[in-house]
């Protein structure tokens, strides 16, 4: 415990936090229980098959989506990977949808074609769930290169895991971001584990941020379990970014409570690391900042908690209840042309 | 007004014009700026539309296709140009997986208007890896609309409907003919993707060709003319959607129909066209639908196997002889 501890402060040690205000505490805390309660529901209803296919929960690393909801704008455009229910909820969409996602119903924020790996919503600037390990970091490139194009100030934020760090696709997509100056800000969530595979097994070089130099690209490692170290290193590459001195690195040191899906027994790691993380969890220790700084009292805290409650509990409802998608939708969305001739026989 | 001009320049004049019409239009691959194109394709485009526009990129076949895949999700018009398509291979996971479905994923919201080009097929003695056709292959991933034509109209017509298209394109194109020339009316034309053309109006039997194969096609009519033989050349042009309207149209008019097809045979584009032709016109059939494919094999470097590979006039004369019974 006292190691990891340790760690994630040394980790978080570049720059110093500035003070970020009560309204931006309480809405870290009221993103990161969304997250927390949907995906908890999420997986009871998996457990009940409302939910099928693959369900890859976010539990444990809600404090990068709250980071990162408080140091971009709207208007910046994010892509991700496929555990990415807590990005897209982030960004703003909303828990019903959300849910009737996860069960497939026509009022899902993709209709029900996308399920757990591929939220999107255009509104949001969100560009969804990628499902293909690395296949977002050269997509979030171009989104960054369509930005430049147009000379707006906007960034492209582009997630992935420490598995995708391994792939060829991030050392083509580092090289041409950094050879053409584009507005990315590349943030690997380091949960260490790809799959049933941790970090020390997949490479000689087991701190990722490292790889950024070869580019000589900024690259720094974050603790990922504290909102205002993630907030504060986002802000921080956001700035140079924005300024037109081109891409940022951060790997952002995480943990996941749960497996890699629902089938994952997690038997590669032991049970006192797990319990270390829970110790570090940035929902409780948030909820603690919030009443030692008296941004909010129990009771109103105890609010919050009944109102995220109740808003999961009404998406749960609003899922089961919804229809599924007529099956003739099989035939819309693969071409934008609308008499596309298919092969029907 | 038309004039001749090869293919090459056909292209050329297509993204030339595009990239004026459309300031979201713009050109990247390996050596399109700079060095004016590896086949001279994008030349002098850099000179006119400057170095934002036209984007030379390291050898980075998956990261840059992925870039234009960003890129258009995010409102631009990317033409990305392979060397080859034997090379596009290491970015298929971004033509299949991500261009293709990319508006299924996201029920519409987000689409993917780009356009991957480059020569595909054999093109003299360059051994196993570089003398591949990828028709078939992307043909039969749904989301993906596929072109592989030569003739300069066709061409420059087909790129500029590709463009201004909101799905994802893969145009074929070919090595060897770059300098093949043709009629080009000037200005603004648009062929409509899907779309097959008759080169060549016939009675006796139906030639199914596309790309640089058709040569092949019409040298055979040309030597079956002399012997009575009135064969009728389709070019596809557009491989995915397949103009199945005019294939069975001919057949109801011939009879009979012989496929040369570059790709291999196994599940390839001449597989399919049979089965199209069994379904639909089969009692208008007087002989099974034959194809001349490239062998079921890899392709070697010497002169000898290259002559034993691909489709030629002879393979096809024989072929059309066995369907109108004319072997003795």
């Amino acid at each position: 415990m006292a190691e990891i501890v340790a760690k994630s402060k040394k980790i978080s040690s570049k720059g110093k936090t500035k003070a970020v205000d009560k309204a931006t505490y309480l809405d870290w805390y009221e993103v990161m229980l969304r997250i927390r309660r949907f995906e908890e529901k999420s997986l009871m209803a998996y457990s009940k098959q409302l939910i099928r296919g693959f369900l890859h929960v976010y539990i444990g690393q809600e404090a990068i989506a709250a980071g990162l909801k408080s140091a971009l704008t709207k208007e910046d455009k994010i892509v991700t990977a496929y555990r990415q229910h807590g990005i897209g909820l982030m960004r703003g969409l909303s828990s019903d949808s959300c849910m009737a996602e996860l069960f497939g119903k026509a009022t899902g924020c993709v209709k029900g074609k996308g399920g757990s790996m591929h939220f999107f919503s255009k509104e949001h600037n969100y560009f969804g769930g990628n499902g293909i390990v690395g296949a977002q970091i050269p997509i979030g490139t171009g989104m960054a290169l369509a930005e430049k194009y147009r000379e707006t100030k906007n960034l492209c934020v582009t997630m992935f895991g420490d598995g995708a760090a391994r792939q060829g696709a991030l050392y083509e997509s580092f090289n041409m971001a950094m050879t053409w100056k584009l507005p990315v800000l590349y943030i690997c969530e380091n949960n260490k584990y790809a799959m049933g595979t941790s970090v020390e097994r997949t490479s000689n070089v087991q701190e990722i941020y490292k790889v950024g130099s070869a580019f000589e690209m900024p690259s720094e490692p974050v603790d990922g379990m504290s909102p205002e170290k993630v907030h504060e290193a986002i802000s921080r590459a956001a700035e140079h970014i924005r300024s037109g001195k081109g891409p940022y690195f951060l790997e952002i040191n995480t943990y996941r409570y749960r497996g890699h899906s629902v089938s994952d027994p997690a038997k590669y790691r032991t049970k006192d690391e797990l319990n270390d993380y829970k110790e570090l969890d940035p929902i409780e220790v948030t909820r603690k900042t919030i009443l030692d700084k008296k941004f909010a009292t129990e009771k109103e805290m105890e609010a919050i908690d009944a109102r995220i409650e109740a808003e999961i509990e009404a998406a749960y409802k609003f899922a089961e209840e919804s229809d599924y998608p007529m099956s003739s939708e099989l035939y819309e969305d693969n071409y934008v042309q609308k008499d596309y001739p298919y092969i029907m026989d | 007004m038309s004039r001749i001009i090869n293919l090459r320049d056909a292209l050329g004049e297509a993204l030339d014009e595009e990239m004026a019409r459309d300031e979201k239009v713009f050109l990247m691959g390996e050596e399109v700026a700079e060095y004016n194109g590896a086949y001279k394709v994008s030349k002098g485009l850099l000179d006119k539309y400057g170095e934002k526009r036209v984007i030379d990129t390291p050898i980075a076949e998956l990261g840059f296709a992925g870039i234009g895949v960003g890129a258009a999700m995010n409102g631009l018009r990317p033409i990305v140009e392979f060397m080859t398509w034997n090379f596009a291979v290491l970015a298929f996971d971004q033509i299949v997986n991500n261009a293709a479905k990319t508006l299924s994923q996201s029920a519409g919201q987000f689409n993917c208007p780009i356009v991957f080009r480059g020569p595909s097929g054999a093109a003299g003695q360059l051994a196993q890896q570089h003398s591949q056709t990828f028709e078939s292959w992307l043909a039969n991933c749904p989301g993906l609309k596929v072109i592989s034509c030569i003739e300069p109209a066709d061409a420059k017509g087909l790129l500029k409907s590709a463009i201004r298209d909101d799905d994802p394109i893969c145009l074929m194109e070919s090595e060897q003919l770059y300098g093949y020339k043709g009629d080009v009316p000037e200005g603004d034309i648009l062929v409509p993707i899907g779309k097959a053309r008759v080169r060549r109006e016939g009675t006796d039997v139906t030639i199914v060709s596309f790309n640089k194969m058709i040569l092949v096609a019409e040298k055979a009519a040309d030597e079956l003319a002399k012997e009575g033989i009135s064969a009728e050349v389709i070019d596809l042009r557009t491989i995915r959607p397949l103009d199945h309207e005019t294939l069975v149209k001919s057949v109801q008019k011939t009879n009979r129909m012989v496929v040369v097809d570059e790709s291999w045979p196994f599940a390839g584009v001449s597989a399919e066209i049979a089965y199209e032709i069994q379904k639909y016109a089969f009692d208008y059939l007087d002989a099974p639908v034959t194809r001349i494919n490239s062998a079921d094999t890899s392709l070697p470097y010497a002169q000898v196997f290259v002559d034993e590979y691909l489709p030629n006039p002879e393979r096809v004369i024989k072929a059309v002889k066995e369907v109108t019974y004319m072997n003795s």
